[in-house]
């Protein structure tokens, strides 16, 4: 028995070692472990012997059957492995082939700085208020201390609508009229109000009759000018790096007093003078200022209570500034090969 | 341009370095675009000894020029060029404004050493059609020849080019007012120009007698001079008024232009004796025909002030006088006008007329009746020391104008808060002082009275704080931050819904686009869908941007063609703007352009192509995203603009919200999809609350059947149908397969269909007998027979 056991594993053992592949294997475990194969042969066997003998048999036949099974699986992964190796290696792709183009979806360049900015001032408790840009001459001008007649106007030549009366806005700062009265007097008012604004200028590479401000106002108590340049600073160093340097240089608006106009180093040649900065070293931004009184009277505010700032960029501006771009018409035209470098986010 | 040589008539700046100065006004608040030293080198005046044509040129001339140190040959194209004049010569080594170097050379074979100048060269005139066609300028002078010709010109000063802000102009513009705010920079004191003169007994108001009939000539003054000699001005007065731009002309005219330029005041000089011995103000009839002093014919309306000899016209108020009433060679009496007319009147006048002059200006921006008394009294003086004039007693008069004085109190916290400064009382005072704002302090309160002069101040503190901020210097600012309380900001209204859409769209690859809002009516005029009546500018720039677009899709055909035309093939655009009709109601619309490829993979050729249903799928997933899910559908409909079969309105709850489709292959060949959605309808529809849906646990069955229809058929009438009778185990229908060759005019739809129950597995057969009666109903109630 015992050698007839052992003679079944040698000659297992060297049938799996000649064995070709899974095929074979597969055969030989029917052979031998199948229901006709020998070790089922030996096993009936058992029923002659003894107790003692059985006892003995099992064992020995259980290790022969076990034995066998492991080595004919063991054979069988090998060939499984094999044959997935020769698969995988079949598989095996070219990298740097050309990839499946996904679309660009790329921001217009003002709306990404105006969504940047707006990320800012919303950090700082600004609400993003829109208005209508047919407007009432009344909010665009005369409740923003520009009567009629004003030589103010003559500057911002408009586009009438209707005789004095309505108009395509020439500056987003009626929104910021809307919105005093609609918190009526009693609330503070934190907002900025980025949008279109129309004029009378014939396009050239620095003039455009349809341009985007945007224009911010903080009414509450004890606001200083001093409040002005601290969150002048903020946006300024955002944009431009935090060794941004900002200066206030006196200018004059209707709807402001004091009125500033707001200056940031020059970030081309870090204030040393350039043609960027016309040599002088500071680049101007933005106008702002005080809110004049007869506007927050006007609002229903009492500027004996309420004070407050208001600031105004020109998305074109600091886009150009920021990006390095020189016509204005760049930001109407949407040239593709040039959107597609938009589509990405900003060094932080 | 401010004279500085000037200006140190009335203050004491001898010591300044006038680039320092120049620096410290800029900071004050009036800019100093440029600080000019106007001497220009190796200019003289010269005298043309021999002209003659140049043998090789029909235009050039070829002078002998003498220059004092001797005898040169210069080209010069000038046709006013001639033998026996004295003129300006730039001689080689000259440097010319615009960095222009004059150099000996040979122009058309003929040596040429040096330049003959034109005004305009030498940087002093503007460069126009105007002065171009003037041609050099020909002097009237006893200088000999070899002279500098700075000292002709007055360039030996230095000149500050002011960008004065637009209400700082009525007192920065004038060499007084200018004096004031350096004054105020350096706290020094201003000293007026001399004004006393004699006047003899013989009084104005007995030669004439003044009439105002318009509110818009608040205050009217004159006076009058006798027999004045008319001259050449002295050098002074010349050279003054052309460092500021203007040229001499005699010592009559010279004199109110200088005037002008110390106080502001523009005055007019009549000849008296052509004038007769009425003033009436008045304004002009309509068509009212008047001869301006530059010989032009120019037709007033009502809104225009004129100044009348009681019937004609004899000037138009602030802006020009009449040739009628001019002052010329043999002018002996003169009526000197100052006055104050109403400044919108004189902006509106002048701009109508085109004609913008150095009074019409300064009136447009409001003057100060102290200033016009000044500068009456002023210009009898100069009258009578360089014209030998006579000066009449009396001032003939009208005044009706606002004396009040503008008077403001405030405590100096008040100034700090504004300021986010700590200034004393003592500080304010200084500030005050500088200003020379007249002030009194009692009980911590100031009570300032703002000077004439300063038009542009109102009795308000933040005006005061403007003015004490400026001088302080705003560098002295600190930067703080607002001390209230505050919470993150919001999107209020529908900007919150425009972020989200915007968002969605370029993550779905559409590239967003910015265009005009102003369109021209041809545009105007496509994807007018809706029928909306559209707004015409009244006065539009150009016939291009005069219609306000109810519609962004013909731009987006814009930006499509400029792509296009850069060789651009595969187009994704949206943009999202406002659009008005003719009543101002406001549509927000986002519209939305693809052509070409979507996904793009040539070699694995897997590139998904834009087509209606790529459009489609954009559509829904915004949709989806916004929370219309199972709201919309999409109903064919012919639509301007549209291929006629590859159109539809798009709906949510059976309301129109936009339109999609093919461009008709008549309107543009390329096949290019579009969509246009009205953002403002989408943001005035409630959506449900985002809840959790939890995904069922048992197992769904699947069945697939396919119907053969009319090639007409939608699939989403079979569908509707399916769905009706599927009921609520029918969880989702899809159509996998369309097949078309089956017979004629029929097709044939696939559809999968999902059967599921949250709660328990469901048995094969009552999914077969749900099945079974989907297609008898379908059978039954559409045309649709069940594929075999």
């Amino acid at each position: 028995m015992k050698e007839k056991a052992e003679q079944l594993k040698s000659e297992v053992k060297e049938r799996l070692e000649n064995s070709q592949n899974l095929k074979e294997v597969n055969e030989i475990k029917v052979e031998y472990l199948g229901k006709k194969g020998p070790v089922n042969e030996l096993t009936s066997h058992m029923k002659e012997l003894s107790p003692e003998e059985k006892k003995e048999f099992g064992k020995l036949l259980n290790d022969l059957k076990q034995e066998l099974t492991s080595a004919i699986d063991s054979k069988i992964k090998y060939y499984e492995q094999e044959e997935l190796n020769k698969k995988l290696a079949s598989e095996k792709i070219d990298v740097t082939l050309p990839a499946t183009k996904i679309p660009v979806g790329a921001p217009n360049i003002l709306e990404k700085i105006i969504e940047e900015i707006e990320e800012v001032f919303m950090s700082m408790g600004y609400d993003v208020v829109d208005g209508p840009e047919v407007e009432e001459d009344k909010y665009n001008f005369e409740m923003l201390n520009i009567p009629k007649g004003h030589p103010a106007r003559d500057a911002q030549d408009t586009f009438y609508i209707e005789d004095e009366t309505i108009l395509l806005r020439s500056q987003t700062s009626p929104v910021q009229v809307r919105t005093m009265l609609k918190a009526g007097g009693e609330e503070p008012v934190r907002m900025i109000c980025p949008g279109k604004t129309y004029r009378r200028d014939a396009d050239d590479a620095t003039h455009s009759h349809q341009f985007m401000q945007i224009e911010g106002l903080l009414v509450d108590k004890n606001i200083s000018l001093s409040d002005l340049k601290g969150t002048f600073d903020v946006i300024a160093k955002k944009l431009f790096g935090e060794d941004c340097e900002t200066r206030f240089r006196p200018s004059y608006y209707q709807f402001t007093e004091p009125s500033v106009e707001t200056d940031i180093s020059c970030f081309a040649c870090k204030g040393k003078g350039c043609s960027l900065c016309k040599n002088t070293g500071w680049i101007t931004v933005s106008g702002a200022g005080m809110v004049h009184p007869n506007v927050l009277r006007g609002c229903g505010y009492d500027p004996s209570i309420w004070s407050g700032f208001a600031f105004g960029f020109g998305a074109e501006r600091l886009a150009m500034l920021k990006y390095g771009i020189n016509d204005i018409r760049t930001f109407y035209q949407t040239d593709l090969r040039e959107s597609e470098t938009f589509d990405r986010k900003e060094v932080e | 341009m401010i004279s500085l040589n000037w200006v140190k008539d009335y203050i004491d700046i001898a010591d300044e370095n006038l680039h320092e100065l120049a620096v410290k006004v800029t900071k004050a608040g009036v800019n100093v675009e440029k600080v000019v030293d106007s001497h220009i080198d190796n200019l003289v005046i010269g005298y043309v000894k021999e002209c003659i044509d140049h043998p090789d040129s029909d235009h050039l001339h070829v002078c002998q020029v003498d220059v004092g140190s001797k005898i040169t040959q210069i080209v010069c194209g000038a046709p006013n060029v001639k033998k026996g004049i004295k003129v300006i010569v730039a001689l080689p080594g000259c440097v010319l404004p615009g960095n222009n170097e004059i150099k000996a050379g040979v122009i058309r074979g003929q040596e040429s050493n040096g330049m003959i100048c034109a005004l305009f060269e030498l940087g002093i005139e503007e460069k126009t059609e105007e002065t171009y066609s003037k041609g050099i300028e020909v002097l009237n002078t006893d200088l000999e020849p070899g002279t500098d010709a700075n000292i002709y010109l007055g360039t030996d000063d230095t000149l500050y080019e002011l960008d004065v802000h637009k209400h700082r102009n009525n007192d920065c513009y004038y060499h007084i007012g200018f004096a004031y705010e350096i004054a105020s920079i350096l706290n020094k004191k201003v000293t007026l120009p001399e004004s006393n003169h004699q006047e003899i007994k013989d009084n104005v108001n007995d030669h004439i007698t003044i009439k105002v009939e318009t509110d818009k000539c608040p205050y009217y003054t004159a006076k009058m001079v006798k027999n004045v000699e008319i001259k050449e001005s002295p050098q002074f007065i010349q050279k003054r008024l052309i460092s500021a731009g203007m040229r001499p002309i005699n010592n009559v005219v010279d004199i109110s232009n200088y005037v002008m330029l110390e106080y502001g005041q523009p005055l007019h000089f009549f000849d008296k004796n052509k004038l007769g011995d009425t003033i009436l103000v008045r304004t002009a009839n309509e068509n009212e025909p008047i001869k301006t002093l530059d010989g032009q014919d120019r037709t007033l309306i009502k809104s225009d002030i004129v100044i009348t000899d009681g019937q004609k016209p004899v000037c138009i108020a602030g802006v020009m006088g009449g040739e009628n009433t001019d002052v010329d060679g043999t002018t002996k009496d003169i009526l000197i006008e100052s006055a104050i007319f109403d400044s919108v009147s004189i902006r509106y006048t002048s701009s109508r007329l085109d004609l913008k002059s150095e009074a019409s200006i300064r009136y447009g921006k409001g003057l100060s009746y102290e200033y016009t008394d000044k500068a009456l009294e002023r210009a009898c003086y100069l009258l009578e020391k360089y014209a030998n004039a006579t000066v009449l007693s009396g001032v003939a008069k009208h005044d009706n104008i606002d004396k009040t004085e503008k008077v403001v109190s405030f405590k100096t916290k008040e100034i700090s808060t504004l300021l986010g400064l700590k200034l004393t009382d003592k500080d304010v005072e200084t500030e005050l002082d500088r200003l020379m704002f007249p002030y009194t302090l009692e009980n911590k309160t100031f009570t300032v009275t703002i000077p004439r002069r300063r038009l542009d101040i109102d009795s308000n503190v933040n005006d005061i704080a403007e003015e004490i901020g400026r001088l302080y210097g705003y560098e002295n600012l600190k930067s703080t931050l607002p001390k209230v309380p505050t919470r993150r900001g919001v999107y209020v209204g529908d900007v919150s819904i425009r972020k989200q859409i915007t968002k969605r769209l370029r993550t779905l690859g559409l590239t967003e686009t910015k265009t005009y809002t102003l369109t021209s009516p041809d545009m105007a005029s496509k994807f007018n869908y809706e029928r909306k009546q559209q707004i015409k500018l009244p006065n539009p720039m150009s016939i291009d941007k005069s219609i306000i677009r109810t519609s962004i899709l013909p731009s987006l055909m814009n930006v499509y063609e400029y792509n296009k035309a850069r060789n651009i093939k595969d187009i994704l655009l949206y943009e999202i703007s406002k659009t008005y009709d003719i009543n101002y109601e406001e549509d927000s619309k986002i519209a939305i352009l693809i052509k070409g490829n979507y996904l793009i993979n040539e070699w694995q050729h897997t590139t998904t192509k834009c087509d209606f249903y790529c459009l489609k799928g954009i559509i829904e997933n915004l949709l989806d995203y916004l929370g219309f899910k199972n709201r919309y559908s999409f109903v064919s409909s012919e639509i301007p603009e549209l291929h006629p079969g590859i159109s539809a309105k798009i709906l949510i709850d059976r309301d129109e919200i936009g339109i999609i489709g093919r461009i008709h292959p008549s309107y543009k060949k390329d096949e290019i999809y579009i969509a246009e959605l009205s953002m403002t309808k989408l943001y005035n529809k409630q959506i449900k609350p985002l809840k959790y849906k939890e995904a069922s646990k048992y197992p769904e069955i699947i069945k697939d059947l396919a119907f053969v229809v009319d090639n007409n058929t939608e699939s989403e009438t079979i569908k509707n149908q399916i769905r009706k009778s599927g009921g609520r185990l029918l969880t989702n229908i899809e159509v996998f397969d369309i097949y078309s060759n089956i017979e004629e005019g029929k097709k044939s739809i696939a559809y999968k269909l999902t059967f599921k129950d949250p709660n328990r597995t469901l048995s094969d057969e009552e999914v077969m007998e749900i099945f079974n009666k989907i297609i008898k109903e379908v059978e039954n109630k559409t045309e649709a027979k069940l594929r075999s």
